[in-house]
């Protein structure tokens, strides 16, 4: 299997809650720093990305983030009239204009997953669907939770075998191809050091396997630096039953505490390190307001040795 | 304020919010304090944890609630004067239950269960969990068994996804759109009147026919099912706006999670639902209310080795800026809900995982305000 960013399409997945659209960032700054033109394409309409990097561009055009780093927020419908208009002509024009298509289409399970993967698709080719639409070396999808996610993934098959023929059948199948072929799509799992998202990361790939896929990286988000030992603590311990000033109480307590927090962490890290040795990489805790530019950043110089 | 007040008299507690804040746990520690209180209370859940679901004794998949023995609880030290009853959703069942339940013949229900279109619809779906799980709660709901029941969301990124995704299956079982385009008949499907027809020949060439035609096998088969389940969708309706329902928004004190639990009351406000109050989970707490630390490193050095002063002094520092972060955005949301300030529960040294860990979580959900004020104090110094 080539290494990720040797890969044409990624997905980033992983429990809610755990950083994937800023680990989707982090990659994204890191290929773009490697040369690779990328676009970092969101589903959830929130331009989470776009906020991250204090940006407020078009709600459905591609926005630049970075030298060679875009983002794009796919919305179903919009994806589309635009999928009608190049595909289906004055038919498609048509179509996309009655109000009752829409609203079947949209009420059609699985539709808007659809649609949505097909605008990824249609982001990843080097011959863009959309005239004149400059093509990515790298994409990167930011990518439904787990559960959702495999869902997700296994659109294009299910509308392929649902439809047998036609536009959508053919259009699923290719995009089914697509995402079988280990050389083209990636899947990189975003975690973080506690029981249900590591339990949640074995399970997806148990869930992946039984599609073909596999992970390639799981990026182990948010661990707390190990900052005292063993013996420390025991030192920090005893100055805390002595400590009268309530400074020093809190200053110890906190110090007791975060170390405890790292020990939990530590056991979840080790259950995940056996399973997934090896596609590990690690990402330190952010200590911050909130996470901006100059964080995603560190977070990308932290991901560039390990990837 | 604290959530035995915030629930009084109500039926249903729904809690709500984005991934990752911890709301199963507080969920199952709201049900645990409720018990203790003497009522009868069922908590519904998606996907715990392991070791939650066995402290809960949820080791086996039942599609209906399971009683948590008094005797476990007062195990580890808690006197329970009601019942705590506890279910994990198994989505896949409980949509089979639901055509089960409107079928007009059990031959027919297997036909439905059968049909491809179904079978996506059940499990593959994003939405079926949140369909499934209003639907389970309705269902334990008009049964009238339980006094309360504290309902889990799906785990989903967005915390809306529960409000949106089972609107959208629900439309389409009640075969809104489609019924305008084609009328399932006995012989298949017929186009309705002339003006339909280029638009479902362009409908077929872009969706090609087959799905059509499934679709069009499907809805044949739900028949009459479909005034069922719009019937259905008005009262579940009704009970998630009845005044005996209570909205809980639970979120962490995080920039992300915050906005979309100011988002969420948003939506709640506007369509008229219930909204009851909100947890802030993990909360990081500021002992000198924004004053700047400087001075911790020159008070350990007393005590403490230079360097290991040094190191802790600055773990001290990266927490109060977390404090600090955590103090704006529950001002900011406090100040979105209009009064009525939050909840708070700190972050614990633990994951909660164990009816030991509820326990504790549930003591600061349902601390008078001072109590907890104190509690908080001593976590902390």
């Amino acid at each position: 299997m080539p290494a990720l960013l040797d890969k044409r399409l990624i997905f980033v997945t992983g429990k809610g809650g755990v950083g994937k659209s800023t680990v989707a960032a982090a990659l994204g700054l890191l290929a773009a720093r490697r040369g690779l033109r990328t676009v970092i394409a969101e589903l959830s309409n929130q331009e989470r990305v776009q906020r991250l990097f204090e940006k407020h561009g078009e709600r459905y055009e591609e926005v630049e983030l970075a030298p060679g780093l875009f983002t794009i927020s796919i919305d179903p419908d919009h994806a589309m009239d635009e999928y009608l208009r190049v595909k289906v002509g004055a038919l498609g024009h048509m179509l996309g204009s009655s109000r009752l298509f829409h609203a079947f289409t949209m009420a059609t399970p699985g539709m808007r997953e659809l649609l949505s993967i097909g605008k990824i698709w249609e982001l990843a080719q080097i011959q863009r669907r959309t005239r004149g639409a400059p093509a990515y070396d790298f994409v990167i999808v930011d990518a439904p939770a787990t559960g959702h996610g495999v869902g997700f993934l296994r659109t294009p098959q299910k509308f392929a075998d649902i439809a047998r023929v036609g536009p959508i059948a053919h259009q699923g199948r290719q995009i089914a191809t697509t995402i079988a072929d280990h050389k083209f799509t990636g899947v990189v799992v975003v975690c973080i050091p506690e029981e249900m998202p590591v339990n949640e990361t074995l399970l997806l790939r148990e869930s992946l396997a039984e599609d073909g896929l596999d992970l390639d990286v799981v990026v182990l988000n948010a661990l707390y630096p190990v900052r005292f030992d063993d013996d420390e603590v025991d030192e920090l311990e005893a100055a805390l039953r002595r400590a009268r000033s309530p400074l020093s109480r809190s200053a110890l307590s906190a110090a007791l505490s975060e170390h405890a927090r790292a020990d939990c962490q530590r056991e979840q890290h080790e259950r995940l390190r056996a399973d997934v040795d090896g596609r590990l990489v690690e990402l330190p805790y952010v200590f911050a307001d909130h996470l901006g530019p100059e964080q995603l950043e560190q977070l990308a110089d932290a991901l560039e040795p390990q990837l | 304020m604290n959530i035995a007040e915030l629930l009084d008299e109500k039926r249903v507690c729904i809690c709500a919010g984005s991934g990752g804040v911890g709301k199963t746990t507080v969920s199952a520690a709201i049900a645990l304090g409720m018990a203790a209180r003497g009522a009868k209370v069922a908590v519904v859940t998606i996907d715990p944890a392991k070791r939650l679901a066995n402290a809960l004794g949820l080791e086996e998949l039942a599609n209906d609630p399971r009683r948590v023995e008094n005797d476990r609880l007062a195990e580890v030290g808690l006197e329970v004067q009601g019942e705590l009853w506890a279910m994990m959703l198994d989505p896949k069942r409980t949509f089979d239950e639901l055509i089960e339940r409107v079928a007009p013949t059990p031959d027919r229900a297997e036909e439905v269960k059968a049909n491809r279109v179904y079978r996506e619809l059940s499990t593959a779906v994003s939405g079926s969990q949140e369909y499934t799980a209003v639907a389970k709660l309705y269902d334990l709901y008009q049964e009238h068994s339980f006094d309360l029941l504290v309902l889990d969301t799906p785990p989903s990124r967005n915390a809306l996804d529960f409000l949106d995704a089972p609107q959208r299956l629900s439309s389409f079982l009640e075969g809104r759109a489609l019924k305008a385009l084609v009328r399932p008949t006995g012989i298949g499907m017929r186009v309705l009147g002339r003006g339909a027809l280029p638009l479902l020949a362009a409908l077929r060439r872009v969706t090609g026919v087959d799905l059509l035609t499934d679709l069009g096998t499907f809805f044949q088969l739900l028949g009459d099912m479909t005034s069922d389940f719009s019937m259905r969708a008005e009262q579940v309706d009704k009970m998630l706006r009845a005044p005996s329902t209570a909205f809980l928004l639970v979120t962490s004190a995080e920039r992300e999670p915050i906005d979309e639990a100011i988002w969420f009351h948003d939506t709640l406000r506007r369509t008229g639902l219930p909204f009851a109050g909100a947890v802030v989970n993990r909360v990081h707490h500021d002992p000198f209310s924004g004053t700047e630390p400087d001075d911790v490193e020159s008070a350990l050095t007393r005590t403490l080795p230079a360097d290991l002063a040094a190191r802790v002094a600055q773990n001290f520092r990266d927490y109060h800026l977390l404090a600090r972060r955590d103090d704006r955005n529950i001002s900011r949301l406090a100040k979105a809900l209009g009064g009525g300030q939050p909840l708070l529960v700190p972050q614990l040294d633990d994951d909660v995982h164990d009816l030991e860990g509820l326990l504790h979580m549930h003591e600061y959900l349902f601390a008078p305000d001072e109590l907890r004020e104190r509690l908080i104090a001593e976590l902390v110094a």
